[in-house]
């Protein structure tokens, strides 16, 4: 018999607000978290727009934490107290307590950074926590270490759909019986001169610097590629068994998971989504539901031209006529793309979307390209049935990585 | 001096570890008292080079049991 997953904390940290509640106010009002970066090194980029997170993590965390970590570590940091806290900070055998967190990039702004200080003076001025910040596994072990976890300290690696994998592999960490609490997410902080030159060069960034807050247009016919957004999100998983003698609020349900892989190209999607449709269809299997129950997606709708559309084909392929019933939104339309913490921050929506019955709008969605053919939010939030109903939440990453996520309403 | 070297050395070690810097005194051991890890002793000693421009090496930072005995190897080779 399969243990029954269940959510109960959430945290978050986005360019749209600093916790969870902020954030998802700010979606469902169609706030925007991207501007124009104020660095002088944006002039000669293509690309001079982003989400930068709307707290910063550094005056978060204590000062000395501040210090020894990366960015994307302090975020991490940010939204795993949160969703520890929210879960009541359950006692339990540290041997039975996991941490799956993620990164698509791992400590990239410490290395460059660290680079920088090797060039200008030499190797015996570089950090000594150099190399723990820049390991990808650096945030699993930071929040592993902060809740003091000894089942397993585990990071996914597949890029924009790393996020997603960690909450897939947290959840498997339960239903095989390795763990009865994991905590687990995505993030990333790698808003740099080196990658924002890198992600232009390969066409993928939206280029409408005039305009930030419109920049990032997942669906409408006027969209140019994705905006680079940064950030943490953070899950508290826990079999239902523990959550129950714990007394523990219920936040929502893990449903399933399905992880396939394009087998395609290194960085364009499948036009037949074949490998994106596949994971959808084995998720929702996974989950023991049908593709009638599922009345919601958070799509990973990235705003890329070849993206938005390959995705709405592998959902129509995947779930059929039911495709026309179902409410898809683009959140990253708001808080731009985050990359290794995309999956995560957008199956904390999923489950907030559930748990208020809400919909948040895509922003910026006004000339809807007739290619896609999904039911999509926009201009105000969406209701959601009454009822037990049931969501996905897409995730696809450089590599051809496809994976889908299946949670389910209290 | 000694007192302007205990001073800044409260100071690095304040910044790198967040020790409080009344906690910093000369017979405080690094590691015993006041919680030092072998990493955050490296950054203390490169602060400790840049500010009193002295090369600490290695084989000398065993030595440096105690606040005290730092800011007397500093003292002795500014």
């Amino acid at each position: 018999m399969t243990r029954e997953v269940v959510v109960t904390g959430l945290g978050m940290t986005t360019p749209v607000g600093g916790d969870v509640e902020s954030t998802w106010q700010a979606l469902l009002t169609g706030t925007s978290g991207i501007r124009l970066i104020d660095q002088p090194w944006v002039a000669e980029q293509p690309a001079k727009i982003a989400g930068i997170m709307a707290v910063d993590p550094a005056e978060v965390v204590e000062r000395v934490e501040a210090r020894r970590l990366d960015r994307s570590q302090q975020a991490a940091l940010v939204a795993a107290r949160e969703a520890w806290a929210m879960a009541g900070a359950p006692e339990i055998d540290p041997d039975r307590l996991g941490a799956v967190i993620s990164t698509g990039m791992g400590g990239l702004t410490s290395l460059m950074d660290a680079y920088d200080t090797l060039l200008d003076r030499g190797p015996s001025r570089i950090s000594p926590h150099m190399v723990t910040q820049i390991m990808p596994n650096g945030p699993a072990a930071i929040v592993g270490l902060e809740v003091g976890a000894r089942a397993g300290v585990h990071g996914q690696v597949s890029a924009c759909a790393s996020g997603a994998e960690a909450v897939s592999y947290a959840a498997r960490m339960i239903t095989t019986g390795r763990a009865d609490v994991v905590i687990c997410g995505g993030t990333e902080a790698v808003i740099h001169p080196i990658t924002m030159a890198g992600f232009a060069a390969m066409r993928a960034l939206s280029t409408r610097n005039d305009d930030p807050t419109a920049a990032s247009r997942p669906y409408d016919l006027g969209r140019d590629g994705f905006v680079m957004g940064e950030g943490a999100g953070v899950l508290v998983l826990e079999s239902a068994e523990f959550a129950a003698a714990r007394g523990a609020t219920i936040l929502g349900i893990y449903g399933g998971a399905g992880l396939t892989s394009d087998g395609h190209h290194i960085a364009q999607p499948d036009p037949e989504g074949l490998g994106a449709a596949r994971a959808i269809r084995f998720a929702i299997e996974d989950a023991g539901l049908s593709t009638s129950d599922i009345v919601h997606i958070n799509a990973h709708a990235t705003s890329t031209p070849q993206g938005d559309i390959a995705e709405s084909v592998a959902i129509r392929a995947a779930l059929g006529d039911h495709t026309d019933n179902v409410v898809v939104t683009g959140t990253k339309s708001m808080t731009g793309h985050l990359l290794g913490g995309a999956g995560a921050i957008e199956s904390v929506f999923t489950l907030l979307a559930l748990r208020d019955r809400l919909v948040p709008p895509t922003a910026n969605l006004v000339d809807k390209d007739p290619e896609i053919t999904l039911d999509v939010a926009a201009g105000a939030p969406r209701e959601l049935p009454q009822g037990d109903i049931a969501a996905l939440n897409n995730s696809f990453g450089f590599g051809g990585h496809d994976v889908a996520l299946v949670f389910r309403s209290a | 001096m000694s007192q302007e070297i205990l001073d800044g050395l409260a100071v690095i070690v304040n910044e790198v570890a967040g020790v409080p810097v009344e906690d910093v005194q000369s017979d405080k051991s690094f590691v015993d008292d006041l919680d030092i890890d072998s990493l955050s002793m490296v950054e203390v000693v490169m602060a400790a080079e840049d500010k009193w421009g002295v090369k600490i090496p290695d084989s000398e930072v065993k030595n440096l049991t105690t606040v005290g005995d730092a800011v007397a190897f500093i003292a002795a080779n500014q």
